[in-house]
């Protein structure tokens, strides 16, 4: 597949190769409706202290990937039925169920979306964080519960000592959200993986999170993939970008480059659908349509149905990942447009 | 919690004497109690008139209720017509019911949750619909049917175990009565694990516990059942009150002198204060088991907290 040789060979150059890569991974989800196709060929790679945002509406596949990566997938009725995730230089799929549980936590951990229903409501959260050093390490329950204090601690969580007995629904969002985040740092994991850890907080809360996740994977030289919808999280804190549209990445970037000059018609519209300022009072953009059903797949590529840029030709090639520059690609058949034209969104057909 | 349980208590006290004085009420309203006493021949007048004053029955109804709550808490239940007095029969009947009840709860506690917990995570197997189907036969077939089945078929036909109980009623010539009285309660105890177990199975804190890359086991135990069985806790709690006085079906198929038995032959008999007298302590178990599942879950669920 087109795709995967061109961003192989990107990345292929270190030895050693990066911390995580990810090769052509397919997943469907077999329901007595059909087959969903949600993750059609992904291939992204993360580096030691690097941090990749996956962007994408809701069912375009980026959170099936991080199941699959972190081995997590709900299967059945979701299966992988293809590709690589190299991890460390192991391919994970390839492991034992045994073995895959102990990567699992200590080596790659993961924070999800909404803390209160991710932690475990009848366990104190110190039970809940000690829990990774007596399976994991064998510690004794009493050590367990020091090194919790000292994971809550790191995160900043005030009072550590007298909260370790808390349950969650004691806690506030925000110190959720860092309890969330102890427990995945509790083993200083090499990934972590963070589904929209922000969601579901206040704004002034998000921005708190987002800081102490970004100190922590600095300070431990973590590879962080970041899962969002939300383009404004990204910017500060990402270095690269993959955009994901109905199982497939369309877009992959360095960060800053994205934001100046998108080259795919969907970045271009989740770009333009940010409010702005400067345009206060016009009307918000928003991308027509509707997310393609993951049963019915549109033949060729998956956007044309809602892009504006939309030929003959997109509705029945399949755009591979054109290299757009040193590190960038996009698959989009006419990308050099999408580039080059800088105005506000194209109506032209 | 303290005050909680102080309100608690008191709030009991209402229910206590309303639930009471409706026995009460019913039991010497339904019929003459002295006529009762004579059975077939007809009382001579004298003695009658006699026995009526000693048993206050002529006395006004509230008046004669306030005579007995009186006797009740100085432990005096009155006599019941045989001469035998009340408290006597409920010290010989109690053990006896509480044994079978214990015989029961076992009974639901470890066939009724494991059978949940297997077909719980086996959900739409056929093993799952199975099991599903011999529940739903189990609660549609009444008490005294699948009581009378299994009494023929282990007590007489194969004869694994005697058909009736002998009057000192040991834990091991109770087990088929306690299966037969478990039966119903047994159904519903595996279909409640079966959908906690279910419901809890797709909830998003056991997904953390797969990331946090803990042993199958230790995500089943600790945290899958940990939860799931918050609910059938307390509805074997309450179950313990509905046991205890719904064994009169079970007592008299394998002819167990137990509470079931006694009320049952003090009401064919209208024996008034052995009916008042057990009822009003089956009320009283009733209600402090209601109270303890109501703390016990507070325990189980640290998210329930009584102000």
């Amino acid at each position: 597949m087109a795709t995967s040789v061109e961003l192989s060979t990107e990345e292929g150059g270190t030895e050693g190769g990066p911390l995580l890569d990810v090769r052509n991974l397919h997943v469907e989800f077999r329901t007595r409706e059909g087959v969903a196709r949600a993750v059609n060929g992904v291939d992204y790679s993360v580096d030691a202290g690097e941090t990749l945002a996956v962007l994408g509406e809701s069912g375009s596949g980026k959170s099936v990937t991080a199941q699959a990566i972190m081995g997590i997938l709900d299967s059945p009725p979701g299966f992988v039925t293809q590709g690589k995730i190299i991890f460390q230089g192991r391919d994970m799929l390839k492991l034992s169920g045994e073995e895959r549980r102990k990567v699992r936590g200590a080596r790659m951990a993961m924070i999800f979306q909404d803390a209160l229903s991710s932690l475990n409501p009848v366990l104190n959260v110190g039970e809940q964080l000690g829990e990774m050093f007596t399976v994991h390490r064998g510690l004794s329950r009493k050590q367990a519960r020091a090194k919790a204090v000292e994971l809550m601690e790191r995160v900043r969580i005030p009072a550590a000592k007298e909260r370790v007995r808390s349950y969650p629904h004691q806690f506030s969002g925000g110190m959720r959200q860092r309890v969330m985040i102890a427990m995945a740092m509790a083993l200083e994991p090499e990934l972590i993986i963070a589904d929209e850890p922000t969601t579901a907080l206040d704004v002034t809360v998000q921005a708190q999170v987002m800081d102490l996740l970004a100190d922590l994977q600095r300070e431990y030289n973590m590879g962080l993939i970041l899962i969002t919808h939300d383009l404004g999280v990204v910017a500060d804190v990402a270095d690269k970008i993959a955009v994901m549209y109905a199982g497939r990445i369309v877009e992959t970037s360095p960060v800053h480059d994205i934001y100046a000059k998108p080259a795919h018609p969907y970045t271009k519209g989740l770009l333009d659908s940010i409010p702005r300022l400067d345009q206060k009072g016009q009307e918000l953009y928003a991308i027509k349509g509707l997310p393609p059903n993951l049963l019915h797949i549109p033949p060729g590529c998956a956007f044309n149905p809602r892009c504006p840029l939309a030929q003959d030709v997109c509705r029945t090639e399949v755009p591979p990942l054109y290299r757009v520059s040193r590190d960038r690609a996009s698959a989009c058949h006419f990308w050099k447009e999408v580039v080059g034209d800088d105005s506000a969104p194209a109506d032209k057909a | 919690m303290g005050r909680y349980v102080i309100r608690r208590l008191l709030q009991m006290i209402p229910v206590f004497i309303g639930s009471t004085f409706l026995i009460f009420f019913m039991v010497y309203a339904l019929g003459d109690p002295v006529a009762a006493l004579f059975g077939d021949r007809a009382p001579d007048p004298a003695t009658a008139a006699q026995i009526r004053n000693d048993l206050h029955l002529n006395d006004p109804l509230w008046k004669q209720y306030l005579i007995y709550m009186k006797n009740i808490f100085t432990g005096d239940f009155g006599t019941a017509f045989n001469g035998e007095s009340v408290t006597s029969l409920m010290g010989s009947a109690f053990p006896v019911t509480i044994r079978l009840t214990i015989v029961a709860i076992l009974f639901e506690i470890v066939i009724g949750i494991s059978l949940g917990v297997l077909t719980g995570m086996r959900r739409g197997k056929p093993d799952d619909t199975g099991v599903l189907l011999l529940t739903l036969i189990v609660i549609s077939v009444p008490t005294f049917v699948t009581g009378y089945v299994l009494q023929y078929l282990f007590g007489v036909q194969w004869g694994w175990v005697s058909p009736s109980v002998s009057p000192e009623a040991p834990f091991n010539e109770l087990i088929l009565p306690g299966l037969v009285l478990a039966l119903v309660s047994l159904a519903y105890v595996t279909r409640l694990t079966r959908t906690s177990i279910a419901e809890n199975t797709r909830a998003d804190y056991l997904r953390t516990a797969v990331a946090k890359g803990l042993p199958r086991h230790r995500i089943i135990i600790r945290h899958l059942l940990r939860n799931s069985l918050i609910p059938v806790v307390t509805f074997i709690g309450t179950d313990v009150g509905f046991l205890m006085g719904g064994a009169i079906v079970t007592e008299r198929i394998f002819n167990i002198h137990g509470v079931g038995y006694q009320l049952y032959q003090g009401i064919l008999r209208n024996n008034a204060p052995t009916v008042v007298g057990f009822v009003t302590i089956l009320v009283l178990v009733f209600l402090i088991a209601n109270l303890l599942v109501d703390l016990l879950y507070a325990v189980l669920d640290p998210r329930i907290r009584y102000a």
